[in-house]
């Protein structure tokens, strides 16, 4: 038969210490995650997180290069909303700060909330998209038939790779009246 | 005689093959060519890489073959006794490395191609829905859905008793079609409403994922007018097989007179190009 | 080698007689040959099922138009299908295999962790039935794909709490499994059985174990998100609330990738034993073959985005996920050319085992080269969700890992049961597998590349010949491995006795025990030293 266990105790218990140790610290890298998501995310541009900075910054614009930006806008999961942008086109310098605005009407008779969010194509453009003003993630509560305008300020980052000529600025709108998480 | 049966057996090959035509053309066994530069790079990488690999698989499949004929206990044969052999093992992890690379060289050129969405005549923005498509044209004003054709949706209810041989383009066929104008660069741009769609017209060469609260975007430019058709390519729910995709590219005047029909303005207003 | 000692010792290990003690005996065994026989045969269970369900979507597919179920309930066969094959079927039959054999083949009296051995497989059941269950559930069992996209899976009703419960359970059964393994293999190989004298089974389960660890976590990771998203309010995959559906498909294949060679290289270990045997000659180069499973597995982890070229990645992702997918291509080329050089100048007989594993090396390879083809990025997006990727998939994993499971059954069998099964039927049932899969398989690359997408209960009408032929072949594949059934059960029950040996090509340790092997083997540990100086004097 096999030999019997001739480990003494001590040293179990010591294996045992570490390993809740290693449980530990493992949860607590799953809690610095939620910090240290925010900051690849920015660094990185993922998830369409564009730049965001302050107007005062901004160093003034390139004359030399123009650049296509194309608003679109989409209302989520057929929601009662109507969700338009007010310029559809439009040519900018890279390093101007340039404002538009997006059109959002609430087409029924109760309150609504929604919420945008935004994304930018080519995804790669999306580190070079700065937003000193938006609407984005942010709560919009609408009153019945209520339509406004949200602004959207941005400068398109002179660093722009010289590739890219043109890009899409897209806003999704989401009915997060019902705001138990079920989309 | 045995010129005269040689002959005889070409000639009949050459008829058989001849009658199998249209059948093969039934019998559909490859992708087809399409009608954009990229899709005719792209099937040009597909047969390059298909016979590659038939190539390699003739070659192994061919030593297997005579190994299995030839060393076998029946025959009486005695087993070797190597087992290793360092300088074959480098040489067959070598050269097979280079084949992959001389592959990925015009892979990689095509994909840069694909993805260069530059210099666009016209934007075309497909929203993918369950179970329709929305299209909308950015530039002219154009809006409208796209759903499967009354026919095909009939026949293809559970035992509808309807034969799908009967309707014209089953599956295939749209209320709506996306009308584009050849030879103008298109650049689509896709989203979804709910869950994850992909808009796909094989004779195009594209494919993208449609996502919710996400853009997308790819490039087509149509050389031949035509009807191509394409369904969505990604598992969208019970009705993912019936929401197919149909372009009609058609001259660059025609799709000015669609345009000007579907706005209401005269068609030199809706010259924009 | 002690074998008449073994003998003599186990003629004292009768089992008690009665039902309850039959149940007892199943249910509380930590023998790693009796939960090896309780894997196979839940696995078998499980084919069958799932093959059932595959019989359901080839007669829908049969013809174009919709005579057999409604769409949702398609879905829910695809997706019922896939999880069941994978999960319930190969991985579990892998496990049973690697209890059965890897003891034996390193000289060890058990696995390091009986009872863990016994808690891991004891899971299965239930979580198969909680499955199974959800088919009879409000809204239907799971019908998003065994990918379970998200927003999509989230649209599933009553079953999804179900559906993600059950994957954790398999999750942890697999990974206790995987720790079993590494820990038996890396501490109780008898003396001279050091890691480069390991049968190529032995070391293609220890990577596999490795990977089985790193990866299925992430699934349940995957999982758990979802579950969170549905019913806790969290938005990691909803853009409502800031977050990404792509994230849930990246999270998903970094299991996913690696998960596909935990289902094929047991199945390259298994052919690397039945190779040699039968051409009655040493495995071509062993160390290559260790390294090859070792890089293939290694590179596993940085390909997973080529599930993913339709989904609007930068460029440079794009690049980089098809330069490293095709570079897989050589360590697997390196193993099937070994293959080749074991066979060249061999003296090969053909048992029903190495016509499986010569079915294997061809029908795998043409699994191989779709999968280069997919993995020309630009090309991927004709062929991503069409039939050409379906085509590939089960190349790979029907001549793949299902053969490789053939095979070994049949090889092992004989040691198992002290019976040689019936070769004639044996062959019956290898052509009658052989050309009902390439029947039911080969025509879906050209629906595929014509334009037909996956997923789908209904299709346009230029597809319905090639479908006709699929299912045809498919209802014949259902039937052929009938036979199997039939043949197992009727080897289990009696045969031609079995010698310690088999085959007369073998090596190896498992076949210094007598046939069928004691229930406990090795209790002392065999001298490998002895062994090797002795085979190779």
């Amino acid at each position: 038969m096999t030999e019997m266990n001739t480990v003494p105790a001590p040293a179990n218990n010591r294996l045992v210490a570490k390993l809740l140790l290693v449980v530990l610290a493992m949860f607590g890298f799953g809690y610095a995650l939620v910090p240290l998501y925010d900051i690849i995310c920015d660094i990185t541009g993922l998830n369409g997180k564009t730049g965001q900075v302050s107007a005062a910054e901004v160093v003034g614009p390139d004359e030399s290069r123009t650049v296509t930006v194309k608003f679109v806008a989409t209302v989520n999961n057929a929601a009662p909303w109507e969700f338009l942008p007010n310029d559809v086109t439009m040519k900018v310098h890279p390093g101007g700060i340039y404002t538009t605005s997006y059109r959002a009407r609430n087409k029924t008779g109760r309150s609504l909330v929604g919420q945008a969010t935004p994304s930018v194509s080519p995804r790669e453009a999306s580190l070079y998209f700065n937003k000193t003003e938006c609407f984005c993630f942010t709560k919009q509560e609408f009153e019945p038939h209520e339509d406004r305008d949200m602004p959207v300020k941005f400068v398109v980052d002179r660093d722009l790779p010289s590739h890219i000529e043109s890009l899409v600025l897209s806003y999704t709108f989401f009915d997060i009246t019902d705001s138990s998480g079920k989309s | 005689m045995r010129h005269a049966r040689a002959g005889l057996t070409v000639l009949f090959s050459g008829i058989l093959l001849f009658l199998a035509t249209p059948a093969l053309a039934e019998w559909a066994v490859n992708m087809p060519v399409g009608v954009t530069p990229i899709s005719r790079e792209v099937y040009g990488l597909h047969m390059l890489i298909f016979w590659v690999c038939v190539a390699i698989g003739a070659g192994v499949f061919g030593v297997m073959l005579w190994s299995i004929f030839h060393h076998r206990k029946s025959r009486g044969v005695k087993a070797a006794s190597f087992h290793e052999h360092h300088m074959v093992e480098v040489i067959w992890t070598v050269i097979p490395f280079l084949i992959l690379v001389s592959m990925a060289v015009p892979a990689a050129k095509t994909l840069i191609r694909m993805e260069d969405t530059r210099d666009a005549d016209l934007t075309l923005k497909v929203t993918g829905y369950q179970w329709m498509w929305q299209y909308e044209y950015l530039e002219d004003g154009v809006s409208f859905y796209s759903k499967l054709d009354s026919e095909s949706n009939k026949a293809r209810q559970l035992n509808s008793g309807i034969d799908p041989e009967s309707v014209p383009h089953y599956l295939l066929n749209v209320d709506n079609p996306v009308v584009l104008p050849v030879n103008k660069k298109i650049r689509i741009l896709t989203t979804a409403n709910d869950v994850i769609h992909a808009w796909w017209v094989p004779a195009l060469g594209v494919k993208k994922d449609a996502i919710p609260g996400f853009i997308n975007e790819m490039w087509t430019l149509i050389e031949e007018p035509g009807i191509y058709r394409g369904q969505c390519a990604e598992l969208c729910g019970k009705d993912h097989a019936f929401m197919p995709i149909v372009v009609k590219a058609v001259t660059e005047e025609e799709y000015r007179q669609w345009v000007a029909e579907q706005t209401g303005k005269s068609e030199a207003e809706t010259a924009s190009l | 080698m002690s074998t008449t000692a073994e003998q003599l010792h186990d003629h004292h290990h009768e089992h008690p007689k009665g039902v309850l003690a039959w149940i007892t005996r199943w249910l509380t065994t930590t023998n790693h040959k009796d939960i090896g026989t309780l894997y196979l045969w839940f696995s078998f269970l499980m084919f069958f099922i799932g093959g059932f369900m595959a019989m359901i979507i080839r007669a829908e597919l049969f013809q174009p138009g919709l005579q057999v179920v409604d769409p949702m309930f398609f879905n829910s066969m695809t997706t019922m299908h896939a999880l069941m094959m994978i999960f319930g079927a190969v991985m579990p039959a892998f496990v049973g295999l690697a209890n059965w054999m890897l003891p034996m083949m390193i000289g060890a009296p058990d696995m390091a962790l009986p009872r863990l051995n016994n808690w891991s497989f004891w899971i299965l059941p239930f979580a198969f039935a909680m499955l199974l269950s959800t088919l009879f559930m409000e809204g239907g069992g799971p019908a998003a794909g065994w990918t379970m996209y998200a927003p999509l899976v989230l649209q599933t009703g009553d079953a999804f709490p179900f559906l993600i419960f059950s994957v954790h359970l398999m999750g942890i059964s697999s990974v206790m499994g995987a720790i079993n393994i590494i820990a038996t293999v890396l501490n109780m190989r008898a003396p001279g059985m050091t890691l480069l004298r390991m049968p190529l089974f032995v070391w293609t389960w220890l990577i596999t174990a490795y990977l089985l660890i790193a990866v299925m976590p992430v699934l349940a990771g995957a999982v758990t998100m979802l579950l969170t998203d549905k019913f806790f309010g969290t938005s990691f995959f909803n853009p409502a609330g800031g977050g990404d559906p792509v994230m849930y498909q990246h999270i998903f294949w970094f299991f996913g990738h690696p998960e596909v060679y935990i289902l094929i290289l047991p199945a390259f270990g298994i052919v690397s034993q039945i190779i040699p045997t039968f051409a009655r000659k040493r495995l071509f180069g062993y160390a290559s073959m260790v390294y090859a499973t070792a890089s293939i597995a290694f590179l596993s982890f940085i390909v997973w985005a080529h599930h993913m070229f339709t989904v609007g990645m930068p460029l440079a992702g794009e690049l980089f996920f098809m330069f490293a997918t095709m570079l897989i291509a050589v360590p697997t080329g390196v193993k099937i050319f070994n293959w080749v050089a074991t066979m060249w100048k061999g003296a090969m007989t053909f048992e029903t085992p190495m016509l499986f594993a010569l079915s294997f090396v061809v029908l795998f390879s043409i699994g191989g080269f779709s999968g280069l083809m997919l993995a020309i990025t630009p090309a991927d997006f004709q062929y991503h969700d069409t039939y050409f990727v379906v085509a590939h998939f089960h190349y790979v994993l029907v001549p793949g890992a299902i053969f490789a499971i053939t095979a070994a059954v049949y090889y092992w069998l004989p040691k198992w049961t002290g019976h040689m099964y019936n070769e004639f039927l044996g062959k019956v049932h290898f052509w009658a597998s052989m050309i009902f899969m390439n029947l039911t398989f080969f025509p879906m690359h050209f629906v595929g590349l014509a334009g037909m997408p996956r997923r789908i209960p209904d299709y346009a009408v230029q597809f319905a010949d090639f479908n006709w032929v699929s299912s045809i072949g498919a209802f014949g594949f259902g039937i052929s491995q009938l036979l199997f059934l039939f043949i197992v059960i009727k080897t289990v029950r009696g045969g031609k006795k079995a010698t310690s040996q088999v085959w007369e090509g073998a090596h190896g340790l498992e076949w210094t025990v007598p046939s069928p092997a004691p229930h406990h083997t090795f209790s002392t540990p065999p001298d490998v030293n002895l062994m090797h100086k002795e085979a190779h004097s």
